[in-house]
């Protein structure tokens, strides 16, 4: 007869067995719809681009060279690609930009709604919480109304006599930058709340018990206390920014690219399938860094807790 | 056939219980072996820790032994899973179903049973009776008390009549009043149903006052089994004399051994008779142990023990005096108050200790 | 009463958030008050009226793309929820094991990798596919939409479980429950707040997608948020003010359905 130890060790693995099975709808349609195909973009990255879009089978380097260099086509030197560089570069800026504009309201917003009572807390978070489940489009819509020369904002500012010319905002990388920390400062205020409503308030008694002054209190006490919200809701926001694709597109105007934008056009108009696939991967791989950074940050900031 | 009264319902056979694997294994039971009679309240008494909850489980079958054997009438019930057991638990937190009302939460186990309905109803409202709480049968157990919370789970367990009750720190979660009501309700439901109560408790007042039988354990072991009496009045051990109640230790050599009893001479020279555990041997040391309202103070020398009154502590029923030894060890003598408001010797005055022959237990280590 | 020192109190910190609401409601408010205007523009108030919606209403293209973002959502949001179910029961109150990690990682990954570069694979994957077969129904988008949404619908059930009492399961093993009945009649039971929460989710998120249903989809598959995508990129009329509320309006009352279920614990 089975010892009552072999037969825990069967039961164990079949309860393994059993989590596997029940895993694995989930695991596979993530994996045919979703994970698995940037295996084939890795792959397209590689390739020659076809007349008519599409690919080439023919393996080349040059997409890849051609994200950040450009073959003259008259003597064919490299110099670097100002237009993906320059492209890069302002979906950065704007990305940086965004997570502090999104931190510097979202802060103060996500302290207000910890500090609420019990009940009309929840309801304020609420309030963060439906533009967030609202259609990222239509958010997108209504800052373009607000902002463009006839809208709301100019109205107001010609009406209160602060100019009386309309400004040109839309179109602009400030309207990019503007309905991006719109679109994403749910983002920001949801994981500074989840890290803000666990503060406990004696520390603060504490801090002004020894002297500390309302800004003291806020630098040395709750800031290095919400830490991990402040990182968790800035890559929440830096990650959507720098690949985010409709609100450049319809607050941008076409002129105003970001990386989401630049990966489109060659599947679109550009007709350079490898060099899309070469731009995804590129942008992927600065997404993942982030998030690696953001881990590595997270799991010290644990440990020194712990 | 009815078992016999006295005949072995629950068989612990060397059974061992190893957490973890490689460096982090730990050994929560320790080649534990423990015989629980038909119908008797046993207690599994010991701190946290120390392996009782553990072995409550693998009785349940939440948990399989790493090694040993578990036998429930003389069948081995160690590999079954706890849904094939006869044997049901009242839970710490009681683990009330939220989504069941009382009756659907009494009823659950018989369900699953398969009995039919109409035995399903009359058991649940005789349960009811039982723990009265008949009132409340619609109620979700959300919207009772925990007291009543308590009754329930209690109910529930015995619906199923299982053959073995097991109870992990029931009380545990119950204010001081209400705890010891359930006590008494405990020991009346054990009595009226006569089913096997295994009972694990850290509360060594609870385990005194309800147990027929206790076992205290420590780090995964079994260190005495015995009446509330015999674990109290005779520790065998350290560990038990130190857990269970208040404690004076005294060292001393036994001079000679008649039986159950031995002649042990104290360090103060004073000669001591006193009680031996089963299975001792003696090697000239021995720890001797005398509870605190078993000494008496004495006038004068010549008695057992002598020191200076350090403190004294008034505890209402009782009062402590704390006495600093010649020798330099400690020693405490408990006194019962009463109204006439005997003279307590004050503090710093030199105080005798006189220690009757029935008071006296020698350690097994 | 007297006033006393608040330490909670920040100064301007209240401000702040104030401003914060009101940004983040004002343009909102503002498209759902010229879906209601007489005139041609979303910016010139020329008084009260309701054409907007009648023309929306009679807009044949604008009617097929919600019909059809309705049917998507649908579908994907129940498969994925069932996934994501399943899969939370796989992945919850268990001594770790092997992959188990790995697994959590990678039902999360759709979170994580940007949008567009997802977007891009399948468009590649797909189109290769649908040479192949020939297959050009919704499928595609059914199936893109349903792996994005899991993640989503993950979330909910997975905290409600971890938050669920592992004894009540122990209880009804211990009172002769088998596995199954365990299942049937605790823990799913305990679940369904949970799943219900996913499904929501799961169903508002699949509604809202732009950019993966725009690089998935054949021709003729609009979706609404894809059809008014198209349509920002000409002369924008009141028209999309309208349908912008209708679906706002949709959104907002799944989500707040979700707020009072979640309440009520």
């Amino acid at each position: 007869m089975a010892s009552a130890a072999e037969i825990a060790k069967a039961y164990e693995a079949q309860d393994v067995r059993r989590r596997w099975l029940l895993s694995l709808p989930a695991l596979l349609i993530i994996f045919f719809a979703a994970i698995g195909p940037l295996a084939i973009v890795l792959v397209y990255s590689f390739l020659e681009p076809g007349n008519y879009g599409d690919v080439i089978w023919k393996f080349s380097t040059d997409a890849w060279v051609s994200v950040v260099l450009e073959r003259d086509i008259f003597d064919d030197t490299l110099s670097f690609a100002d237009a993906h560089l320059s492209i890069f570069w302002r979906s950065l800026k704007l990305s940086l930009l965004t997570t502090l504009l999104t931190l510097l309201i979202g802060f103060p917003t996500a302290y207000f709604i910890a500090t609420r009572r019990e009940g009309t807390r929840e309801i304020w978070l609420f309030l963060v919480t439906i533009p967030f489940w609202t259609n990222l489009l239509i958010r997108t819509f209504a800052i373009q109304e607000v902002i463009r020369s006839e809208g709301l904002l100019n109205s107001l500012l010609i009406w209160t006599g602060v100019i009386d010319q309309p400004l040109r905002i839309l179109f602009t990388d400030t309207a990019v930058l503007i309905g991006m920390a719109y679109v994403y400062l749910p983002l920001m205020v949801l994981p500074l709340f989840a890290s803000m409503e666990k503060i406990d308030f004696r520390l603060v008694e504490a801090g002004y018990d020894l002297y500390a002054s309302r800004f003291q209190v806020l630098r040395r006490i709750i800031v290095p206390l919400v830490k991990p919200g402040i990182i968790a809701g800035s890559i929440l926001v830096f990650i959507p920014s720098l690949g985010a694709y409709v609100t450049p597109r319809v607050l941008g105007g076409g002129r105003n690219l970001m990386v989401g934008n630049l990966i489109e056009l060659q599947f679109g108009q550009g007709r350079n399938w490898p060099l899309g696939a070469s731009l995804s991967m590129t942008l992927l791989a600065i997404v993942l860094i982030a998030l690696m950074v953001y881990i590595r940050y997270a799991g010290s900031g644990e440990r020194r807790h712990g | 056939m009815p078992d016999q009264p006295g005949s072995t319902a629950i068989d612990i056979v060397r059974v061992s219980k190893v957490f973890g694997a490689g460096a982090d294994q730990v050994a929560a039971l320790d080649a534990v072996s423990v015989a629980i009679r038909e119908n008797e309240f046993f207690t599994l008494l010991g701190p946290s820790g120390c392996g009782k909850t553990t072995l409550l489980r693998l009785i349940a079958g939440f948990d399989f032994p790493t090694e040993g054997h578990i036998l429930l009438h003389g069948a081995d019930i160690g590999t079954l899973p706890p849904n094939k057991r006869p044997v049901n638990t009242v839970f710490q937190n009681y683990a009330l179903f939220p989504h069941m009302t009382v009756a659907e939460n009494i009823g659950f186990g018989l369900e699953m049973l398969n009995k039919p309905k109409a035995e399903i109803t009359a058991r649940v409202s005789q349960m009811l009776k039982l723990v009265r709480m008949e009132a409340l049968a619609g109620r979700r157990t959300s919207q009772i008390s925990g007291g009543q919370q308590q009754r329930v789970a209690l109910a529930r367990a015995l619906a199923p009549q299982p053959k073995v009750l097991l109870l992990d720190e029931p009380l545990s979660a119950l204010d001081y009043k209400l705890r010891k009501e359930m006590q008494i309700e405990l020991k009346r439901l054990q009595n009226e149903t006569g089913i096997t109560f295994i009972f694990v408790t850290h509360d060594q007042e609870e385990a005194l006052t309800m147990s027929d039988r206790i076992a205290v354990m420590s780090a995964g072991r079994i260190l005495q089994i015995g009446s509330p009496r015999d674990i109290y009045d005779h520790p065998a051990e350290r560990f038990v004399a130190d857990f269970i109640g208040e404690t004076n230790f005294l060292a001393g050599a036994v001079e000679s051994l008649d039986g159950s009893r031995a002649r042990v001479r104290l360090k103060s020279g004073a000669v001591l008779e006193a009680a031996v555990p089963e299975g001792f041997a003696p090697n000239g040391e021995a720890t001797i142990v005398v509870r605190p309202e078993h000494a008496r103070l004495a006038e004068g020398e010549g008695a057992a023990l002598a020191g200076t009154v350090e403190t004294i502590v008034y505890f209402g029923t009782d009062t402590h005096v704390h006495v600093r030894l010649d020798d330099g060890g400690a020693f405490t003598v408990r006194r019962q108050n009463s109204r006439g408001g005997e003279d307590v010797p004050a503090e710093g005055a030199r105080v005798a200790i006189a220690i009757p022959g029935a008071a006296a237990q020698v350690l097994r280590d | 009463m007297a006033r006393t020192f608040d330490v909670r109190r920040q100064t301007g910190f209240t401000t702040i958030a104030a401003i914060c609401f009101a940004l983040l409601y004002l343009p909102i408010m503002t498209l759902v008050v010229y879906a209601f205007n007489a005139g041609t523009s979303i910016a010139i108030w020329e008084g009260f009226s309701l054409r907007w919606f009648e023309a929306a209403w009679n807009n044949n293209q604008v009617i097929e793309a919600s019909w059809r973002s309705v049917r998507i959502a649908s579908v994907a949001a129940v498969l994925a929820t069932i996934a994501a179910t399943m899969a939370a029961l796989a992945t919850t109150r268990t001594k770790p094991y092997r992959g188990l990690a790995g697994k959590y990682a990678f039902i999360n990954m759709p979170l994580m990798v940007p949008e567009i570069v997802v977007a891009v694979a399948l468009l590649i994957f797909f189109s290769r596919i649908k040479i192949a077969t020939g297959y050009t129904g919704l499928g595609y988008l059914i199936a893109a939409h349903t792996a994005f949404c899991i993640p989503f619908a993950y979330l909910p059930i997975r905290a409600r479980l971890e938050s669920m009492d592992q004894s009540l399961e122990t209880a009804a093993a211990d009172l002769y429950a088998n596995g199954w009945r365990t299942f049937r009649r605790i823990t799913l039971p305990l679940l369904w707040p949970g799943i219900l929460a996913g499904l929501m989710l799961a169903f508002v998120i699949s509604l809202d997608d732009v950019v993966i249903t725009e690089f998935v989809k054949s021709g003729g598959q609009d979706t609404l948020p894809t059809y008014m995508l198209g349509q920002l990129r000409r002369v924008v009329t009141p028209e999309m003010n309208a349908i912008s509320t209708v679906f706002l309006l949709l959104s907002i009352g799944i989500v707040t359905l979700f707020f009072f279920m979640s309440r009520r614990k």
